[in-house]
């Protein structure tokens, strides 16, 4: 239909998540009616981020620069440390700009099923950061799924032998949401971890 | 709108290429529906139709993808109006022709979850295939608890799929040829000991429960069964945790681990002879069965405010008169909407109050 560089282009973006041929075709289309404004600067924030980027050797996290923005930055707590699953659950808690301290990214979550063993994960690492000390606090952000507890509780196991503060995010009741539209799970789950009003 | 109180009940159920049904329509009274016909005919495709309004894989357990009439275009619906306290709903459950394998559901038209089934109908169901309960393997027993559980406590499915889900994954570890990580072992063993005393004490709730009723009610020609749980002594949250921490050689060895609520038996026996229901005879169990659904739907009705609805499935035909008489008179009394099937109209004879339907050339017509 169109030369073999725009199939190509086509292609590589209908690859992407959340993208599909339609969808692709579309963008390139857009891209091709604007040349200057929209194909170039996107290539030069391509090329940017090929060049440069790398995991930041410190918490895991993808970036520019190594270490990262996060670990650079002077302003951050540094005696505070949250640990997550994976990179995109840094960037939703970044968004969120409520969390002063840095970060650990393990890489993923211990699953027996899919062979996901301690030593895949940046465990090791996370052991060595607190074991350094400075840290008075270790947040330990999994996801609320069996896997993501059962890793929770792993690290709580190998961190427990340090002077550090662990704690968990609180599952139950989400913002906004009413208790009517709550499985059984969460329900009981908010319940039990209810707490006085002050 | 007329919003009509009483009892939740089926007021038409509708069947498009499902089993051996190309379309069929049913108008069913609020009591007893009986439907008759000879073997084969398609009686229990109908309330396993019905089985299908609630979460699970209906009362035989069959995938979805044999529930499509053969040679039809491959899918197949079931619907639903059901009507009661909160007024009429609609409730509708099928596959495509693309997709013969997923289940979609709608509620009032709109799409659904299949847990959000479990809002609006609560069915209890006696089928054939139970009058080997007593004797086959303890997961059938344990299967056919976790449902009299379930309908009491919506919650002990959530922590029943969590235990099992923690166990498989120490059953890996424990399998696998390198070193197993105590930490994570730990991890696991306290997330299975969190959920697995919830499932435990879910269990010895509803048995509880069960227990004090069936010692209140009156069972007339029926047998009182006592139920108790065996296999596993129900340790707490600590203690469970530790056992199977040191149970991890054991369970290494056996590929499986030994000691937990998966474990767990459900034992009846029969009151007055004092005799273990699987050495009851086979008539003499068909009662301690019927008896513990009749107590559990009773159960259900005091603590939901709601009646269930009853499949029974051929279960008339192997009751003397007395019992039968009995049992119709109990289910009359019950104020639940009931469905039965048997091969021979004059097992019913003499019940004006039951609306029967003949089952006959894959079509159904009202008697």
């Amino acid at each position: 239909m169109s030369s073999p560089e725009i199939d190509a282009l086509t292609q590589a973006l209908a690859r992407l998540p959340g993208l599909g041929p339609r969808s692709a075709r579309r963008a390139v289309l857009h891209l091709i009616k604007r040349r200057e404004t929209g194909l170039m600067p996107l290539l030069r924030a391509l090329e940017g981020v090929a060049e440069n980027l790398s995991t930041c050797q410190t918490c895991g996290n993808v970036d520019t620069r190594n270490p990262c923005g996060i670990c650079n930055d002077p302003r951050r707590d540094s005696r505070q440390l949250c640990v997550v699953e994976d990179v995109p659950d840094l960037w939703a808690l970044e968004r969120s700009r409520l969390f002063p301290g840095r970060f650990h990214v393990l890489g993923g979550r211990l699953s027996a099923l899919e062979g996901v063993r301690p030593e895949d994960l940046t465990i090791d690492a996370l052991v060595a950061r607190v074991a350094n000390g400075g840290i008075d606090e270790v947040v330990l952000a999994m996801n609320a799924t069996l896997e993501g507890q059962t890793t929770a509780h792993y690290l709580a196991e190998r961190l427990e032998r340090f002077p550090v503060r662990l704690s968990q995010l609180a599952h139950g009741l989400p913002v906004g949401g009413e208790l009517d539209y709550l499985d059984e799970g969460t329900l009981a789950q908010a319940l039990r971890a209810r707490r006085p009003m002050a | 709108m007329t919003l009509r109180l009483g009892p939740v009940q089926i007021e038409r159920l509708s069947l498009t290429h499902f089993r051996s049904y190309r379309d069929a329509v049913i108008h069913p009274a609020r009591g007893a529906n009986v439907l008759v016909g000879e073997n084969g005919a398609g009686k229990t495709n109908v309330l396993e139709a019905i089985s299908l309004l609630v979460p699970g894989r209906g009362l035989r357990g069959a995938a979805l993808g044999d529930m499509a009439q053969s040679g039809g275009p491959g899918g197949f619906g079931v619907a639903a109006r059901i009507n009661g306290p909160q007024g009429p709903v609609d409730l509708g459950c099928g596959t495509t022709a693309d997709a013969p394998e997923r289940r979609m559901v709608r509620i009032n038209g709109a799409q659904a979850t299949q847990s959000a089934l479990s809002e609006w109908l609560t069915l209890i169901w006696l089928t054939p295939a139970m009058d080997r309960l007593f004797t086959e393997p303890a997961s059938g027993r344990r299967r056919f608890l976790d449902r009299l559980v379930q309908a009491l406590i919506p919650a002990h499915a959530h922590h029943a799929a969590r235990y099992e889900a923690a166990m498989r994954q120490r059953n890996r570890i424990l399998a696998d040829e390198r070193p197993a990580d105590p930490a994570w072992l730990m991890a696991l063993e306290s997330q299975m000991a969190e959920h697995g005393t919830m499932l435990d004490s879910a269990r010895r709730e509803t048995l509880d429960l069960l227990g004090q009723k069936l010692a209140v009610v009156d069972h007339g020609p029926f047998a009182r069964p006592v139920l108790a749980l065996e296999g596993w002594i129900g340790l707490d949250q600590a203690a469970f945790t530790q056992e199977l921490a040191r149970g991890r050689a054991r369970d290494a060895a056996a590929g499986r681990t030994l000691s937990g609520p998966h474990r767990c038996d459900l034992n009846v026996t029969h009151y007055a002879k004092q005799q273990p229901a699987d050495r009851c005879s086979t008539g003499e169990q068909k009662a301690l069965l019927l008896a513990l659904i009749l107590a559990h739907a009773e159960l259900v009705r005091e603590q939901r405010g709601e009646p269930p609805i009853l499949l029974l499935d051929e279960v008339a035909a192997h009751l003397d008169p007395l019992r039968r008489a009995a049992l119709f008179a109990r289910l009359a009394a019950s104020g639940s909407q009931y469905w039965m099937t048997g091969t021979d109209l004059s097992l019913f004879a003499g019940d004006d109050a039951m609306r029967f339907y003949l089952v006959k050339d894959h079509a159904i017509t009202e008697a």
